[in-house]
């Protein structure tokens, strides 16, 4: 018995080399958010921490409107900017399963992701050059004389949010949508012509729904992170922009207030969670038997 | 002859799966073993058994008279070659070859001409230098045998290595390996679900069926003498006829064909119901102006199908549920009958095996 | 042609995607302090500012360290699961594999949060690059495992049982076969974790130390209009350095089907 009986089983091999890494999630990831939940039932004190267990921060949470409101615009802004994304990349996913030659996909795939791994810092920035008063947009405007002044409904506000994360989201959407595609056997598709469908209607009663687990997918690889973005709305939102990632950005690290931090923190999370599973309950009929 | 490999009451299980029940088995060295059956009872188990690769659940396993319990897969005196192939695909041929001589003491000289003798063996002499993954399949299991062989094990462990060929292919690696093994002398354990292979190939074959052994004899018996209807149904064609037995001397009442005398060496049950086998190429129709058989029925013609070299005819005979399958050589100048005709079958006694279960 | 509005539909997709980039190296050599059109003439003096700025060398330092660490471990706890994800099930190993997936799914901010209370308030450590350090390796083993797999998965199991079955021990066959089956994939994930972490802000933005990483510094940057050219320059430079290293990547991934002798199917992830 003991452990040289254990490793002899590939099974209990496999479970010593995962070992490793799950240890590690769980001592950085579920234990800091148990932390997170602990700390949220506390308040802070100046400089220390009260450590009763008190509802404080949730009633401050739900009794100021600011942080609703945040919250509010958060999930407006990561619900549209989701939308946007995905819609504008399944064409492009489709586009890359369908119509590129096998040994070219991949030269596509690369052009695509490039974009996505250079600073995603300057890239924010970027945009607003590219929205900004004396930006490209308002330059080339003015240049073409299709407009006298240039427009400021462009930058600093909700609007400027949504085009700057939808555009850095957009290969995480076209990813797993391709991966949808690419995984459909192609005689299906040929299948549903030979019983009579046409082009369109075999894609609306075939390839879209062969297609949802990798929708489905796009959609919560989009819709959570940008959650959690604080950088675009400081950048990009201006007054009217920001969004509930900076209020907890500045409850930890400029009014030091830790606690009420990592209240929102819960708060939010429960609800992107709660919403996520919703959005996979709902879509629960196109995901069943298949990876 | 002793026992090289000697297995007793072997048991795997996987979890809630029991893959090996009891197996017990003997196999001599020098010899060419076929484990044989339907996909999934545990044949590939039984050999990885064998090479170290799977430990038993329980019972043993002697390879020339040493246990191999606790003994691992670099430490036993035997070779695998994959149903995969298996092929390092980042090596060429001849670093593949001498994969297994890493710890050999000889030179790098002696260790390279070594490697092209075994290529040379299988009939790759000179393609040391091409890498594996350019290989055609044929190519590709030369190279695996190469390096089993190299290293003389005691037992060579074959894992449906033909079965991925094509058929010319597949024919004229039969003989090869044939040939190879009385080259070299090596004990030889082929796995298939093949029974022509098996048949062809073997000295002796062990027919397995749900992880136990169903009979254990060299090809002609188990053509013959099929122990059981399984093993008889496996191997080869055969009608399978109810019957009675009429005395304890071999005295029967056949079904559809009336009374016969079985051959004395078959053992008899105690009496009663029966079933009886008879290979369709013991049976025959008969063309005017053929010697008169033993024994003779009538019947009707069912079914035609034509082999080209030989015609496969289904006869209906009255008094039998199922047609018979009667196989005829397509001789010169012999007619090939139609669905419909009524035919005179000619049959022999000493044809008929009794079954068990 | 068929599918052709839907090529130029991609195409125009793909000019979206590159527009903000392609603004990069127009100002990096544009001879004027404000970000903005018209161009005003050619120069190379930012990339000169660049040079002789010793806060962003420190920075640089700083950022190389943190994602040449993050690369080695989190491509070493990718092995680790890869491996066991493409080995036999045990009870209970479809949810842990899930679990050390979980970072890809959370958002940054809450990793970033709740590793800063922990870091600071439980175990009252001082932020240094190894918090960061530690940040970033959860946040890139899913990374890791996702290339990793792709490399074990089509790997026949039976290859590194053959080495056993010619001689060698576990530990041997898995150096000599295993290993540099593998190794492509484990070049490509490092570098993919290199990239990844060299450019991560979000969580860094929280943990960091006293010394800054490239990305919180010009974070710092952006504050101050007269230093966006030099964020310009800085910017062209690590575009052109994480398209060299992707290329490097993409030639490793490929490499590695090609010595599988396996049909390329797509890109990363
Ligand atoms: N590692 C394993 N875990 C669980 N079950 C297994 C494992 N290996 C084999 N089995 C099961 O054991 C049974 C016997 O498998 P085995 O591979 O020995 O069959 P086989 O006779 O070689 O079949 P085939 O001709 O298809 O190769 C099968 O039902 C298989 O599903
Ligand atoms: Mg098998």
């Amino acid at each position: 018995m003991g452990l040289g009986n254990f490793t002899k089983s590939e099974g209990g091999r496999a479970a010593m080399l995962l070992a490793p890494p799950f240890f590690y999630a769980l001592a950085l990831l579920a234990l800091p958010i148990l932390a997170v939940v602990l700390f949220s039932f506390w308040t802070q004190d100046f400089m220390t921490i009260d450590t009763s267990f008190t509802l404080a921060n949730y009633r401050e949470f739900f009794d100021k409107p600011i942080y609703t409101v945040l919250l509010g615009r958060s999930l407006m802004v990561s619900g549209i900017v989701t939308l946007v994304t995905v819609v504008l990349a399944f064409p492009v996913a489709y586009f890359l399963s369908f119509h590129v030659r096998p040994e070219r996909k991949s030269l596509w795939l690369f052009l695509i992701t490039i974009p996505f791994w250079t600073s995603y810092l300057i890239r924010v920035f970027l945009w607003k050059v590219i929205l900004g008063y004396n930006g490209v947009i308002n330059s080339g405007l003015i240049g073409a004389g299709i407009i006298d002044e240039p427009l400021s409904f462009i930058l600093y506000n909700v609007n400027a949010v949504i085009i700057t994360l939808a555009h850095a989201f957009a290969p995480f959407a076209i990813l797993p949508i391709f991966v949808a595609l690419e995984k459909i056997d192609r005689s299906l598709i040929e299948a549903s012509r030979d019983l009579g469908e046409t082009r369109l209607t075999t894609f609306f009663r075939v390839t879209l729904p062969l297609s949802m687990p990798g929708l489905v997918a796009a959609v919560l690889i989009v819709f959570i992170p940008t959650i959690g973005d604080y950088v675009t709305p400081e950048l990009m939102g201006g007054a009217g922009g920001k969004l509930i990632a900076n209020m907890i950005q500045t409850q930890f690290l400029q009014l030091n207030n830790a606690p009420m931090g990592a209240a929102i923190a819960i708060v939010a999370m429960i609800c992107v969670t709660a919403i996520a599973l919703a959005f996979v309950m709902l879509n629960r009929r196109w995901l069943r038997g298949r990876g | 002859m002793t026992a090289l490999i000697e297995l007793k009451s072997v048991e795997k299980h996987y979890g809630d799966y029991h893959a090996l029940r009891g197996i017990d088995l003997e196999i001599r060295a020098g010899e060419f073993f076929s484990l044989l059956g339907p996909s999934g009872c545990g044949k590939t188990t039984l050999l990885r058994t064998i090479a170290g690769l799977e430990e038993v659940s329980s019972g043993t396993i002697r390879i020339d008279g040493r246990d191999m319990k606790g003994v691992a897969a670099n430490h036993r005196p035997t070779n695998m070659v994959f149903q995969s192939y298996a092929v390092f695909p980042h090596l060429s041929v001849a670093e593949n070859v001498g994969f297994g001589l890493r710890r050999d003491p000889r030179s790098k000289v002696e260790k390279a001409r070594a490697v092209e003798q075994a290529l040379e063996m299988v009939g790759l002499g000179g393609y040391g230098k091409r890498r594996a993954h350019a290989l055609s399949g044929g190519q590709r299991q030369r190279v695996a045998l190469a390096r089993a062989l190299i290293l003389e094990p005691k037992v060579l462990l074959l894992d449906e290595p033909l079965s991925a060929l094509d058929r010319l292919m597949r024919e004229q690696m039969q003989l090869e390996l044939m040939r190879l093994q009385r080259q070299v002398g090596i004990t030889f354990i082929l796995v298939t679900h093949d029974q022509e292979e098996a048949l062809v190939m073997s000295d002796r074959i062990a027919v397995m069926f749900d992880g136990q052994i169903g009979q254990l004899a060299d090809p002609e018996t188990l053509y013959r003498k099929p122990a059981n209807r399984r093993v008889a149904q496996f191997i080869g064609k055969m009608n399978f006829l109810p019957g009675r037995m009429l005395d304890q001397r071999g005295a029967i009442e056949v079904a559809g064909l009336g009374r016969a005398e079985l051959a004395p060496e078959q053992a008899l049950p105690a009496g009663g119901e029966i079933t009886v086998g008879l290979r369709p190429e013991t049976l025959a129709i008969l063309f005017d102006g053929d010697t008169a058989p033993r024994r003779e029925t009538r019947g009707t013609v069912a079914e035609v199908v034509y082999y080209g070299d030989m015609t496969y005819y289904e006869v209906r005979v009255d008094g039998i549920d199922r047609p018979l399958t009667v196989s005829m050589k397509n001789l010169i100048g012999r007619p090939v009958l139609e669905v419909g005709a009524t035919t005179r079958l000619a049959w022999d006694e000493r044809a008929l095996v009794l079954l068990t279960a | 042609m068929k599918g052709l509005p839907l090529r130029v539909y991609a195409i125009l997709y793909l000019l979206f995607l590159y527009a903000p980039i392609a603004l990069l190296p127009l100002f990096a050599f544009n001879d004027a302090t404000i970000i903005a059109f018209p161009l005003k003439g050619f120069t190379t003096h930012w990339f000169g500012d660049l040079a002789g700025n010793a806060a962003l060398r420190q920075a640089v330092g700083n950022s190389l360290f943190i994602a040449a660490m993050t690369a080695i471990f989190a491509t070493l706890l990718g092995i680790c699961a890869a491996r066991a994800g493409a080995m036999a099930r045990f009870p209970g190993k479809g949810g842990i594999l899930g679990f050390v997936m979980l970072p890809l799914v959370l958002p940054e901010i809450i990793v970033a949060v709740s590793l800063l209370i922990v870091m600071r308030q439980v175990l009252g450590l001082n932020l240094s690059n190894w918090t960061v350090i530690a940040a970033h390796v959860l946040i890139c083993t899913p990374f890791s495992i996702a290339i990793l797999n792709g490399a074990f998965q089509n790997l026949d199991p039976s290859i590194e049982e053959a080495a056993m079955d010619l001689g060698e021990s576990r530990l041997s066959a898995f150096r000599l076969v295993t290993l540099p089956l593998v190794m492509p994939g484990i070049v490509s994930s490092m570098l993919i974790a290199f990239t990844i972490s060299l450019d991560e802000f979000i969580i860094a933005f929280f943990l960091t130390g006293a010394n800054p990483t490239m990305p919180v510094y010009i974070w710092g940057l952006l504050r101050f209009p007269a230093q966006l050219p030099v964020v310009m320059a800085l910017g062209t430079i690590l575009v052109t350095l994480s398209v060299v290293l992707l290329v490097i990547a993409e030639l490793f991934r490929r490499r590695g089907l090609a010595r599988a002798g396996i049909k390329d199917t797509g890109g990363f992830l």
